[in-house]
């Protein structure tokens, strides 16, 4: 029903691949990441709010046909719909059904709040293959509002010693996350400064905002809003800027960053910014555990992260099937 | 606890000396002395003796988290720390309660651990973990194996309580010099204005040389304005003789009066009121042992007659510090050096012997008078300097008449002209296992020198040490582990080796920028502390000081 193949998933019923590797005649992509969506195949299928990103990533000539969460769609021998992942607006999973056998693709997927994205929905399959790129049990998440509140009061303090508070993380997903996590404390009037947002972290704000998504307002990061807000304004931006002269026209920073990585104090302290908030857009070890509880699956396939770990546990702890899927490195 | 564990994160958390300042004064601020104590006391490098071993603590927290120990190992090796590895796997405390004080934890608490049987210690474990959220636990569990250390020095912490109280630094590091009781009263003395705080049994900070790596040609004032001694091979130390207390203290401020109690006992034919400071040595009939031989002597707390009889230990006295009282540190050197030799010619000496350095000794004493190297000329010396080897010293003490015994280490007053001229104190910051026959043995090291607050890497070395050194320095390595990389192991930076090399140059290839050529361990440094170890500023000068 799914097997591996060179060129990732492969569902024959259907005829369809699910996130391929490579350029394949019909595709069903589950969210906008790079390692996800890729250019180049002759149809793509997707969940409908996340059509607009997509687009960004794929390109205006791109086939890509919408489906709605929950609507069924009949493709050869297969049943397919697709379903909330609440990794980033749109993000789904795939589950397939063929003569009542039911198979379940997690794709990337979070089970914490995000105002960003809709919520994950748990569902029930014979078959799951899930994500497991923090598949160890000292990865936990703590509750997202408490971590708002940490870079709420980091960026007041900043500012009250004239710092401009750069707050890092992906640009696709986490930053809009970021944003729209500010949004009740822009309103409540406690925000020292603006939000300003790399270009990069900007261009995708129009395709959140088309589906609904409420962001704080925000300015796009120039040389003449940097100089402007300078000292009191909170920028968000990728990772990968951190470490450039763009920077340097912030003025002095205290750099942060967003990510479930920052869990671990090593990595905390090797990443070399001022501040780590653990906030990831993945399942942690707990919610792992959960989906695959409510699944009811007997046979469990992992992607991503230390599988083997995982696997090991599952079969001896929990007597199930396991098996891995050929990983690569994902993205946090 | 709580505002323990507060200091911590936001000393963790940061790499900006001036924000570790101020968490360090609010906290010192804030804090009841009580608990202010045993902070001073941890963040300055005291240890408390581990009484629950690692491997122990793994099987409690795989039993209370539910997960098997295989996977609790498997974090461990992913996160590299063992006390955050098992505060992030154990489940949410299931009450509100709080935490007792730090004060309480570390004397009722922790003080009992090591005498209680097993089922006790884990009561305590598991009560601590009962009340303890994830950060808490951490820092319990980091003051519960013994490996505490959070970036930040001695004298940063010295620095910002003096600040907070307003006293000098300099006055506050002399008081925390030694050993001290981390109690409210102790903490309250160390912090108080009026300063004569009159302790019998305390050291005066150690007075340190430079090294020279030039011939002494370039020394202000020629030949005739330097005191020449000649540079042993043992431990820089104190012996004192105070109100009753006869204390010798290592350079590395430890008591080290157990393991050398002939010395002990020696002191007390010294007058009431008397500091001196001097070499510890082993000594055969009329020459010294090699340094390891007086190395089996350290750390015992009752050295066996037999291993008194092998290694008979000599105090060689080169300064007086204090006479009947008095503190002696700012006369000139040579001034001291007159008392110095008053008080010998006061005990009954015998006339020098005839050794290949002739050491002038009181009678019926492991006491002797460290002689003067006579050398009108530069020359004389730099030739004489040739034989240190053979004589079994390391070179030459040069200091100035005028010197007074300052504090700390400036440029100019003393000078350490050794044999081998290039060396540098490094602390042990990665060990791997060797090759071949030393296959299971941590025996290729990574050093470091201190840069501001921070350790950086400047050579590695796997030759010097015997193999019984090795040993003992591989077992120690295993029991102090806190990260691992492949099969690089990073341990705790406590270790301080004395490294030798040919050549020092500027590289960009290495994050110290400099790369010394042939390093060699030439012994381990026991006597002195990680805080002490030289600096990159320090190996900058011997490329600067190279021709």
């Amino acid at each position: 029903m799914v097997i591996r193949t060179d060129a990732g998933l492969y569902v024959p019923e259907a005829d369809l691949y699910i996130d391929p590797l490579r350029p394949v005649h019909r595709a069903v992509v589950t969210h906008g990441h790079a390692d996800h969506a890729r250019r180049g195949s002759e149809h793509y299928l997707a969940a409908a709010s996340g059509v607009g990103i997509l687009r960004k990533r794929l390109g205006d000539e791109a086939r890509i046909e919408a489906i709605a969460f929950g609507e069924r769609r009949r493709l050869g021998g297969a049943t397919l719909s697709l379903h909330p992942a609440g990794h980033i607006l749109g993000s789904a999973q795939v589950r397939i059904e063929v003569g009542g056998e039911v198979w379940l693709v997690t794709g990337d997927y979070k089970r914490t709040p995000d105002a960003s994205a809709e919520p994950f929905e748990s569902l029930r399959c014979h078959t799951l293959i899930s994500e497991c790129t923090f598949g160890l049990p000292v990865y936990r998440w703590p509750e997202p509002d408490g971590v708002f509140r940490e870079i709420e009061r980091w960026w007041v303090e900043n500012a009250a010693e004239g710092r401009t508070t750069l707050l890092c993380g992906y640009s696709l997903g986490k930053a809009q996350r970021l944003l729209a996590g500010l949004l009740p404390f822009m309103e409540g009037g406690g925000a020292p400064g603006t939000i300003l947002v790399h270009g990069a972290v900007d261009e995708l704000l129009p395709a959140y905002r088309a589906e609904g998504i409420a962001f704080p307002p925000t300015e796009r990061v120039s040389v003449e809003t940097a100089r402007e807000h300078r000292g009191a304004a909170l920028v968000v931006a990728p990772p990968s800027a951190a470490g450039t002269a763009w920077v340097r026209k912030l003025g002095p920073v205290s750099v942060g960053f967003a990510s479930g990585w920052m869990r671990i104090r090593g990595r905390r302290r090797r990443r070399s910014g001022d501040r780590g908030f653990v906030l990831s857009d993945h399942v942690d070890w707990d919610g792992l555990m959960a989906t695959i509880d409510e699944s009811g699956a007997e046979r469990v396939g992992l992607t991503h992260g230390q599988t083997g770990t995982a696997m090991r546990y599952l079969t001896e702890e929990r007597g199930l099937d396991t098996f891995a899927i050929a990983t690569r490195e994902g993205d946090a | 606890m709580r505002r323990f564990t507060r200091l911590f994160m936001e000393l963790d958390r940061t790499t900006r000396t001036n924000e570790k300042l101020a968490a360090l004064r609010r906290y010192f601020a804030e804090a009841p002395a009580a608990d202010a104590a045993w902070a001073l006391a941890v963040l300055t490098g005291r240890r408390i003796r581990r009484a629950v071993p690692g491997a122990r603590l793994r099987e409690w927290v795989a039993d209370r988290s539910g997960y098997p120990l295989w996977l609790v190992e498997e974090c461990y090796d992913t996160v590299g720390d063992l006390a955050e590895t098992l505060a992030l796997l154990l489940p949410d405390p299931e009450t509100d309660a709080e935490p007792p004080a730090l004060h309480t934890i570390m004397d009722e608490w922790l003080a009992p651990l090591p005498g209680a049987d097993d089922s006790g210690k884990r009561r305590v474990v598991e009560r601590a973990w009962g009340c303890m959220d994830e950060s808490e636990r951490l820092v319990f569990h980091k003051l519960l194996t013994g490996g505490f250390r959070v970036g930040v020095g001695r004298k940063l912490v010295t620095r910002a309580l003096a600040q907070e109280v307003g006293m000098e630094p300099a006055i506050l590091a002399h008081r925390l010099t030694g050993r001290w009781a981390p109690t409210p009263e102790t903490y309250r003395r160390l912090i108080s204005p009026d300063a004569e705080l009159r302790d019998a049994g305390r050291p005066y900070p150690f007075f340190l040389a430079h090294p020279l790596s030039e011939g002494p040609e370039a020394l202000d004032g020629g030949p005739k304005a330097w005191m020449v001694e000649w540079k042993w091979d043992g431990i820089r130390a104190q012996l004192i003789h105070r109100d009753g207390e006869r204390l010798l203290w290592s350079r590395g401020e430890e008591v080290i009066t157990p393991a050398f109690p002939e010395i002990g006992e020696a002191a007390g034919a010294l007058p009431s009121g008397t500091v001196l400071d001097g070499e510890l040595l082993a000594w055969e009939s009329t020459a010294p042992l090699r340094f390891a031989e007086l190395q089996r002597r350290l750390g015992r707390k009752r050295p066996s007659p037999k291993i008194r009889r092998e290694v008979p230990a000599r105090f060689l006295a080169y300064d007086l510090l204090e006479a009947e009282g008095e503190d002696l540190r700012g006369l000139p050197q040579e001034a001291r050096r007159r008392r110095l030799e008053a008080l010998f010619e006061d005990l009954e000496v015998r006339p020098p012997d005839d050794g290949p350095i002739p050491v002038t000794w009181a009678v019926g004493l492991p006491l002797g008078l460290s002689p003067l190297v006579e050398a009108a000329r530069w020359d004389a010396l730099a030739e004489l300097r040739t034989s240190a080897r053979e004589l079994g010293v390391e070179g030459f003490m040069l200091k100035h008449r005028e010197a007074e015994y300052g504090v700390g280490r400036p440029r100019g007053a003393w000078w350490k002209w050794k044999v081998e001229p290039l060396t540098l104190d490094v602390v042990l910051l990665y060990a791997q296992k060797g090759h071949g026959r030393r296959a299971s043995l941590y025996t290729d090291y990574t050093f470091g020198v201190w840069d501001g607050e921070e350790l950086v890497p400047i050579g590695k070395a796997y030759s010097g040490l015997t193999d019984r050194e090795i040993r003992r320095v591989d077992k120690w390595i295993r029991r102090n582990i806190t990260e691992r990389f492949g099969p690089v192991r990073a341990v705790e930076p406590e270790l301080v080796f004395e490294l030798a090399f040919d050549q020092i140059r500027p590289s960009s290839r290495h994050k110290s920028g400099l790369a010394l050529r042939f390093p060699r361990m030439v012994r381990q440094r026991t006597d002195k502390p990680v805080d002490e170890a030289d600096t990159l500023e320090s190996a900058r000068r011997l490329l600067a000081e190279r021709p």
